[in-house]
Parts: C-alpha cells; structure tokens; sequence
C-alpha cells in the first residue's frame, strides 16, 4: 500500500510489525512497531505509559517522512 | 537397507498443537517425534526417513524476534544432526511463512542441511526466502495439506538421500533463480524461432529465460513543511467502526472501509473494533489506538505539528489479503488523497 501511495505522488510511511515484509512489498520509509497485535502500544504498561510510547512512534514516522532518503530506510 | 535417515520437522503454534492466537508468543521449544502434519508427512515418509523431533515456535514470537528466533531454532535443530529439515507447510499465513523461510534459509546456509518448505505463491516468505529455500508451491489454505505433503515428502526423501532436484516445475517447488546446464536436442537458433512462430500465431510457449520483475517505487523527496499539510491514516491492521459496517472480512479480504474521524478525537472500545483475523484481537479491542493511533495524532495537528488530520481513514484486513489486491485498495485510496490534496500519509500494520 505504502508503495502504491508514493506511486501517486504521495510520501508515505509505514509503520509495522514485521519488518522484512514490509521491505518486501516496496515501503520505502518503514518504523518498526511494538509487536503485531498491538503495534502502536504496550499492555503491560498504563495507558499513559502506552500513550508516551506511541506518540514517539508516530513522531519518528513524522520525522521518517521529513527525511531524505535515497532506497528503502528502515528508522 | 542402511541406517534411517533423520528428519525435523518445524511448525508454528497452531500446527504444533500448543495453541491459537493465545500463544502465539511461544518461544522455541521441541518435542519428539512428529506432530499435527508431521503425522501426515511420517506416513508418506514411510520407513527410510524417522521425523525424530518437532520444533516449534509461536509466530508473533518469530516475527517479532527473528534473528533471536532462528538462532534458538538453529541450536535446536543442529543438535540433531538431521538428514533433511522440513518446515510448514505455511500456505498463505504471512507470519508462519516468515519463520518457516527464515529457518529453511538458516538451517541450509549454517548447516548445509537440505531443507524444503511449501507455502502458496503470494505468502511474502516466497519472496523473502525463494532464492535459499526450496519452497513448494501449495494451495491458499490447509485444504492443499495432502497435496503439500506429498510433494514435500517426495522431495525432501530426495534430498535427504542427496539427489539432486529436476526443474521446478517438474518437482512441483518455485523457481529459485538456479540455472543449470542441461543438454537439448536442438540448438539455441531453433528453439527461439520456434518461440517466435508460436508467438506469432498467438500460441502458448514457455521462455527459457523469465525476465525478472523488480517492482519498486523511488522514494518521494521528504515532507518539507508537516505543519502545513493534511495527513492521512491507513490501517491493514482491521480497525473499523463498532459492528464492523462493511463486512470487511477477517482474512484474505476483499474490501477495504472509508470511515469518517472528523469530528472524532478518542477511538473507544465503545466505538471501534478490529475486524482481523490471525492475531489475537485482545488488545486491539481493549483500545484500538494500539493499532490505529488517533489520539496522538490529534495531539499533534492541536499543538500544530501537522498541518491537519484528513477528515476520513481507511481500513483493511492484511491478513492472507492478496498483494495484488492490496494494490488495488490503494490505487482507489490514493485517488481520494490525491484529489483532496493530502500531503503524506501514515499507514500502521499489525
């Protein structure tokens, strides 16, 4: 998906659990997350705890998206 | 007859027996003799090859620790001393096909052990591993297992007696890239314009030479000024409104969801679920910002770090969906932002 965005003109940046997939399929800007069922959070933590966490994931992938980069990145 | 030949067999979780979803965190463990398939794949075997032991390890445990992961596997395995390594078959689950790539691809490069795995052509472990692994091409899902089994079986006796493959399609496995001298009974000038007249009069013919397809995209230049822009969000991680309106399906779906956010600034239990399949959907329901991130993102366009959240988010089911279909989805989704003039967009997988 994040390939066929970036085809249309559109940065895009894509956050996930798997990463060698994610190369696979032609992301070029990839922030790898937490764990697969729950990728942008913790549940062992408190929801504050979760929140902090996944505010820095989200701010990495901004700044993914500010980056120059000239093949596939992983951040 | 000599000694048997000695054979382990790799499984995640759910063939292994130890359970679902629910203990798909599992770390690599081994029991003996074989398991699940294994029981199929023992009978084919019949008596010159012995499944002596079973490894098995939950999938979010491998897709989330990989290296670690295999070489846990890796250990395990080579105290064995095996003839031939079998893993899977792991049809079209992206997260099993991984690990059974992953081990194949370790097992056959450290320990020069003869492995083979099945899997259905679109699992991303035949991209990732084809080139390392023999992979045999099996149906979506476990209605292919007999089938999958005995091709498997027939070729890892093969190699564990250390004869060599034939041609791919001959042996049922995917092509690796391998080439092999091999004599023809006709010269190179003939077998092309042979092509040539077949392909003229709109014939079917086989190249001897596939062309490789490298689909890539070059990367866009950055973001330049976030503060400015719209973004958007994606999810293939199944998070829809309460109820799931679409009837996105829990696997290989079909569809995708465009849901409305603009007014929204919390996602609840109340208010969303996830609609996949695969992974266990506990904690994603508990709070569906795990998995879709709104409320940060909301924080963030309020203390203007983004420029604004777009007004809609889109949601799919990446679980056993086909790449090609994934590609659709966003051909359409893509018209959406570009004529809505978005500037970037996140997208969050499980």
């Amino acid at each position: 998906m994040a390939k066929e965005i970036e085809r249309a003109g559109i940065p895009a940046v894509h956050i996930c659990s798997i990463v060698p997939i994610s190369r696979t399929v032609g992301a070029n800007r990839i922030v790898p997350a937490i764990a697969i069922p729950h990728p942008l959070g913790d549940p062992t933590r408190t929801r504050d705890e979760e929140k902090t966490l996944r505010r820095a994931l989200v701010e990495k992938a901004l700044r993914a998206l500010e980056t120059k980069i000239d093949e596939q990145t992983v951040f | 007859m000599g000694k048997k030949l000695k054979a382990i067999h790799y499984l995640n979780q759910f063939f292994g027996q130890i359970g679902g979803e629910d203990k798909a965190d599992v770390e690599p463990l081994v029991k003996a003799g074989p398991i699940g398939p294994g029981v199929l794949f023992q009978e084919l075997f019949g008596g010159e090859v012995e499944i002596t032991a079973t490894v098995i390890c939950g999938d979010n445990y491998f897709g989330e620790h990989m290296d670690d992961a295999a070489e846990a596997v890796l250990a395990i395995i080579e105290g064995y001393r095996p003839d031939v390594v079998v893993a899977g078959p792991a049809f079209n689950a992206g997260r099993y096909g991984m690990a059974c790539g992953a081990v194949c691809a370790a097992v056959a490069k450290r320990l020069g052990i003869p492995v083979v795995t099945g899997m259905f052509p679109e699992n991303p472990g035949v991209e990732s591993y084809r080139k390392d692994v023999t992979i045999v091409e099996t149906k979506a899902t476990t209605a292919g297992m007999r089938d999958a089994a005995q091709l498997m079986t027939r070729l890892a006796l093969k190699l564990a007696r250390k004869e060599s493959l034939g041609a791919p399609g001959e042996e049922g496995y995917l092509p690796r890239g391998i080439r092999r001298n091999t004599f023809a009974s006709e010269t190179g000038a003939a077998r092309a314009v042979a092509m040539l007249l077949r392909k003229l009069k709109g014939e079917d013919y086989v190249t001897e030479y596939p062309m490789p397809v490298f689909d890539r995209v070059a990367p866009l230049p950055p973001v330049e000024r976030m503060y400015e822009i719209t973004l958007a969000l994606i999810t293939s991680g199944g998070i829809v409104p309460k109820g799931n309106p679409d009837r996105v399906e829990s696997s290989s779906a079909t569809k995708y969801g465009k849901y409305n956010i603009g007014g929204l600034k919390r996602l609840s239990p109340e208010s969303h679920e996830t609609a996949h399949g695969g992974y266990d959907p506990t904690y994603a329901n508990e709070d569906p910002h795990r998995v879709l991130p709104l409320d940060v993102v909301r924080d963030l366009e309020q203390e203007g770090a983004i420029g604004k959240l777009y007004p809609y988010y889109y949601a799919t089911v990446g679980n056993g969906t086909s790449v090609a279909r994934a590609r659709e989805f966003a051909r359409e989704i893509a018209k959406d932002l570009v004529r809505d003039g978005v500037g970037a967009v996140l997208i969050s997988s499980t």
